[in-house]
C-alpha cells in the first residue's frame, strides 16, 4: 500500500498548544531537542486564553506571611487530601520562579505600590496569591509563551488533529494525525510524546469549555494503554452565565468574588453564610457550586435559575479596571451593566481534576515515553482544584514534562513505526464517510451532553450513574454508525465524529469511577453517600483499557513523608 | 419562536455562492449560535472557525451584513430582522472553505518581530502607570479583523511589504514595555512597511477590543521612526547615546 500520508520526525512531539504544551515545548527546546507542537486550532487560541483570574504563586508580595508551605497546605485541603502530595509540593515550591520567568520573557502583570507583581485573593487561598493582569491573565500568558516558543524555533502544526498514538513494543513511538484544512494525513515519529490537550467539558451541556475540550488526549493515552486516574472529579465552576440561553455556561471569573463580589438568592439573602460562614464567597469552588445549586433547587433561585452575583457596591471605575472583560461580556451579551446591578450566575462544567496518571517528578505516564501535563494530567488537584492553581500547574508541570521528555529522547534510539497501525488509524478515521445511515454526529453529541448533564452532574446517585452507563452504551453504538456529509475539506461534522469517540471514552471513565466512589469528596458529591469516607481517602480510582473493555482498579495513595504531614498539621483552622 | 434567514457563503477555492438557511432565534442569540444551529441541523459540513464563544480568543471573525465582526459578539437582535443576515468569510485572506480563511500569513509576519528583550541589569520593578499604558496593546485577541479591513492589505494586497495594524499593535506593546531594551524603529521602517499606513483608521473602527490602533499605536510609532531617521537633532543625540540601547 503506498503511503497516503506525509511523515515528520521530532525528538519530542507535543500535542496541544495551551500553556502546558507551550511551556513544555520551550523547555524541551532549551534542552536541545527538536520539538513539534500539534494543535487542533490556530496557535494562541487554546483554552489558556480564557483563564481570567490569575496564576497562584506564593510570592508574598502582598501578604508577606505567605510561603510555599501555606500554598501546599491550601492545595491539599482544597483537594481533600486526595492530591498527589509530591506534585502539590513541587507546584507550591516552583510556581514563583515560573511566574518570574514569564515576566522575564515579557509578560506584564499588575503591580503593587512598590512595583512588584500584584496578587489578589481567591477561593481557598489563605493569602492574596494570584498574580494577574486585570481579568485577562491567560491571554498575557499564552501570548508570552507563544512568542517565546516561536522565536526559539518550535515547529507548529496548526489545525491538525491527532487521532491515534503509535506504539512500538510497549512504548510510544509517534502519532497519527490529519490536517483539518484539507483532510490529508500526517504521521509523526517521535521518541517522546507530551499530551497537553486539556479537559473534557464538551461532554456536558452547560460548560465554559470550547469545542476543543473533548478529552481526546486522555482518550489517546487510554487507547494506547496508559492509565487514567481520579476521573470522577469534574469541577463545576460556581459562576457561569445563565441568561440569555445562547451564553449559558460562559465563565464569570472567580476574580469577581476575589475583588469583593457577593452572592445572594432571590430573597436578597447572602446564602453563603449558611454553607461556609468563615470563607463565604471565597470558599472552594465545589462548596460554592453546590450552594448555588441547592439554593436554586430549593426554590430560592433567580428568574432564570441562578444566583445573583453583585460587585456594584464597588466604584464603577474600579470594576471596569479590575474586571474589564466581565464588564464588556455582560454589557454586550446580556444587557447588564455590572457596575450598576447584579449578574445572574450558576454552575458550569469547567475543569477536569482527573486525567492521565503521571509521575510527579517527570510527568511521565504509565506508558514509557508518554508524558502528560496540565489539565490532561491527574494528581495535583486531588478532588477539587483551587482557582489560580491551574495556570501555575501548566507552567510548573509543563516545564517538567518538557524537560523529562527531552531527556528521555536523548537516551532513546529512534523508535520503529508500524505502518499497520497507521493503516488502521486511517481506516477508522475515514469510516464515517462510508456510513450511509441517518445518524448525525451532532445529534449523538447533543444526547451525550444531556446524559452527562442530567445523570453525571454536580450531585450523583447510584441509580443515575448506572442509568448513565447504560445510556452511554447506546450512544456508543449510535456514534459508531454516525455518518458524515461533504468532503474531507475542513469538515466539522467529520471532526465531531472523531471527537465523539474520545468524549464517550472519558464519559464512561467518569461514570465508572463516580459509581465506585461511594462517598462525597471535593467535586464528587453522592446524594446516597453524603459524607467523606476515610477508606476512600487512601485510594485512587484507576481506569485502564484491557481486552474486553474498560476496567477500573483501585490504587493506594502513597504515605506522605513526615515533614509534609507536619506542614498540614501546623494550622488546624 | 421567531425565525431568521442567514445567507451564508458556501464554497472553497474553486468557487461557491451564498446559501439561505432558516434558523429559529432565541433571546440573546449571537450569529455564531445561528451558525452552530445550521451545522447541527441543516449543513453538518459548514466550516466555521471558533473557540471560546466569549469574545476572548478571536477565532470567529467574518463579515456580517458587510461589516467585519466577531460572530460570537454579534447579537441577532441587533441586526435588521426584515432581511437575510449575510455572513461572508474575511475577504483579505485566501479562502479555505465556507467561512474559514487561511490566516497563516499573519503568523509568518509575527516571526519577523523580535520579542521582548530586557535592558541589561534591569531591576524588575514597574509602576502600575507603566503597565496601564501598554495594557491597551496587549489585550489584542488576534482576530485579524483589522488586517482584513485595512485597504493596504484588502485592496492593494501589499502583504509582502506591509505588516498590517495587528503587528503595529504588537510592536507598540513591546516598544512601550517599560523594561524593554530593543529599538524596533528600523524594522518598522524597512521591513514592516509602517509608511504605507495613511491613517484612515478603518482598523480602529472594527477592533472588538476597542484598541485605538491608529491613534495610540501607529501614530506614536510613526513619530518614533521620523524622530530616529528623519530628524537631524535626534540623529545627533543618538550618536551620543540616548533612547534604547540596542537597535536592530
Amino acid at each position: 500500500m503506498t503511503a497516503h500520508y506525509e511523515t515528520r520526525e521530532h525528538d519530542v512531539l507535543i500535542i496541544g498548544a495551551g500553556g502546558a504544551g507551550l511551556r513544555a515545548a520551550i523547555e524541551a527546546l532549551a534542552q536541545g531537542a527538536s520539538v513539534g507542537v500539534v494543535c487542533k486550532s490556530l496557535l494562541g487560541k487554546a483554552h489558556t486564553v480564557m483563564a481570567e483570574g490569575g496564576i497562584a504563586a506564593a510570592m508574598a508580595n502582598v501578604d508577606p506571611a505567605d510561603s510555599w508551605k501555606t500554598h501546599f497546605r491550601d492545595t491539599m485541603r482544597g483537594g481533600k487530601f486526595l492530591n498527589n502530595w509530591r506534585m502539590a509540593q513541587l507546584h507550591a515550591q516552583e510556581s514563583p520562579d515560573r511566574v518570574r520567568e514569564l515576566e522575564q520573557w515579557g509578560a506584564l502583570f499588575d503591580r503593587t505600590e512598590s512595583g512588584d507583581i500584584l496578587q489578589r485573593a481567591f477561593g481557598g487561598h489563605t493569602f492574596k496569591r494570584l498574580c494577574h493582569v486585570g481579568d485577562r491573565t491567560g491571554l498575557e500568558m499564552i501570548r508570552t509563551l507563544q512568542d517565546r516558543g516561536v522565536q526559539q524555533g518550535i515547529d507548529v502544526y496548526m489545525e491538525c488533529t491527532v487521532t491515534r498514538l503509535l506504539t512500538d513494543n510497549g512504548r510510544v513511538s509517534g502519532a497519527f494525525a490529519y490536517w483539518r484544512e484539507n483532510g490529508r494525513f500526517i504521521a509523526f515519529r517521535a521518541k517522546s510524546v507530551v499530551i497537553a490537550t486539556g479537559g473534557i467539558g464538551k461532554a456536558w451541556r452547560v460548560t465554559s469549555n470550547s469545542w476543543e475540550y473533548t478529552g481526546d488526549g486522555m482518550a489517546l493515552a487510554y487507547e494506547a494503554g496508559a492509565e487514567l486516574m481520579d476521573m470522577e472529579f469534574v469541577q463545576f465552576h460556581p459562576t457561569g452565565m445563565v441568561w440569555p440561553p445562547g451564553v449559558q455556561g460562559i465563565l464569570v471569573t472567580e476574580a469577581v468574588r476575589g475583588e469583593g463580589g457577593v452572592l445572594r438568592n432571590k430573597a436578597g439573602e447572602r446564602f453563603m453564610e449558611k454553607y461556609d460562614p468563615k470563607r463565604m464567597e471565597l470558599s472552594t469552588r465545589d462548596v460554592v457550586a453546590r450552594s448555588i445549586y441547592t439554593e436554586v433547587k430549593e426554590g430560592r433561585g433567580t428568574e432564570h435559575g441562578g444566583a445573583y452575583l453583585d460587585i456594584s457596591h464597588k466604584p464603577a471605575e474600579y470594576v471596569k479596571k479590575k474586571l474589564p472583560s466581565m464588564y464588556h461580556q455582560f454589557k454586550e451579551l446580556a444587557d447588564v451593566d455590572i457596575t450598576k446591578g447584579p449578574m445572574e450566575v450558576g454552575p458550569t462544567c469547567h475543569y477536569m481534576m482527573g486525567g492521565i496518571r503521571v509521575d510527579a517528578e517527570t510527568a511521565e505516564s504509565t506508558m514509557p515515553g508518554l508524558f502528560a501535563a496540565g489539565e490532561a494530567a491527574a494528581g495535583l488537584h486531588g478532588s477539587n482544584r483551587l482557582g489560580g492553581n491551574s495556570l501555575s500547574d501548566l507552567l510548573v508541570f509543563g516545564r517538567r514534562a518538557g524537560l523529562a521528555a527531552a531527556q528521555n529522547a536523548r537516551r532513546t534510539s529512534a523508535p520503529g513505526v508500524d505502518s499497520s497501525q497507521i493503516d488502521q488509524a486511517e481506516k477508522e478515521l475515514l469510516a464515517p464517510f462510508s456510513n450511509f445511515g441517518t445518524e448525525s454526529p451532532y445529534a449523538v453529541h447533543r444526547d451525550l451532553q444531556e446524559v452527562m448533564q442530567n445523570l453525571v452532574g454536580i450531585f450523583r446517585t447510584d441509580e443515575d450513574l448506572k442509568k448513565a452507563l447504560a445510556e452511554l452504551e447506546e450512544l456508543k453504538v449510535r456514534a459508531f454508525k454516525a455518518s458524515v456529509e461533504g468532503s474531507r475539506l475542513f469538515n466539522p461534522g467529520w471532526h465531531l465524529s472523531y471527537d465523539l469517540k474520545a468524549m464517550l471514552i472519558v464519559s464512561e471513565a467518569v461514570a465508572h469511577s463516580a459509581l465506585a466512589r461511594t462517598e462525597s469528596r471535593g467535586a464528587h458529591s453522592r446524594i446516597d453517600h453524603p459524607n467523606l469516607d476515610p477508606v476512600w481517602e487512601k485510594k485512587h480510582n484507576i481506569i485502564v483499557r484491557e481486552s474486553g473493555g474498560m476496567k477500573r482498579r483501585e490504587s493506594p495513595i502513597e504515605e506522605m513523608p513526615e515533614d509534609l504531614k507536619q506542614i498540614l498539621a501546623e494550622d488546624k483552622s | 419562536m421567531k425565525e431568521a434567514t442567514l445567507r451564508v457563503f458556501r464554497g472553497d477555492s474553486n468557487g461557491g455562492g451564498s446559501v439561505d438557511y432558516s434558523v429559529p432565534v432565541a433571546p440573546g442569540m449571537v450569529v455564531l449560535d445561528a451558525l452552530h444551529y445550521i451545522q447541527g441541523h441543516l449543513a453538518p459540513d459548514l466550516a466555521v472557525r471558533w473557540n471560546c464563544k466569549a469574545g476572548k480568543c478571536g477565532s470567529c471573525s467574518a463579515e456580517v451584513n458587510g461589516r467585519p465582526r466577531l460572530t460570537c459578539k454579534t447579537r441577532m437582535d441587533d441586526l435588521p430582522q426584515d432581511r437575510p443576515v449575510t455572513v461572508l468569510p474575511m475577504k483579505s485572506f485566501p479562502l479555505i472553505k465556507d467561512l474559514v480563511t487561511d490566516v497563516s500569513w499573519n503568523y509568518r509576519v509575527n516571526r519577523k518581530i523580535p520579542p521582548f528583550e530586557p535592558r541589561k541589569g534591569v531591576e524588575w520593578k514597574i509602576s502600575q502607570l507603566d503597565v496601564d499604558r501598554v495594557q491597551e496593546f496587549r489585550k489584542c485577541i488576534e482576530c485579524f479583523l483589522c488586517q482584513n479591513v485595512c485597504h493596504v492589505l484588502r485592496e492593494h494586497d501589499k502583504k509582502e511589504q506591509f505588516a498590517g495594524p495587528r503587528f503595529f499593535v504588537r510592536v507598540a506593546g513591546l516598544e512601550m514595555h517599560p523594561l524593554d531594551g530593543l529599538n524596533r524603529a528600523g524594522l518598522l521602517k524597512d521591513h514592516l512597511g509602517l509608511g504605507y499606513c495613511n491613517i484612515t483608521k478603518c482598523c480602529t473602527e472594527v477592533c472588538p477590543e476597542e484598541i485605538r490602533i491608529t491613534d495610540n499605536a501607529i501614530i506614536p510609532l510613526k513619530e518614533r521612526v521620523v524622530d530616529q531617521f528623519y530628524d537631524p537633532l535626534t540623529m545627533i543625540f543618538r550618536v551620543f547615546g540616548g533612547g534604547k540601547e540596542k537597535s536592530l
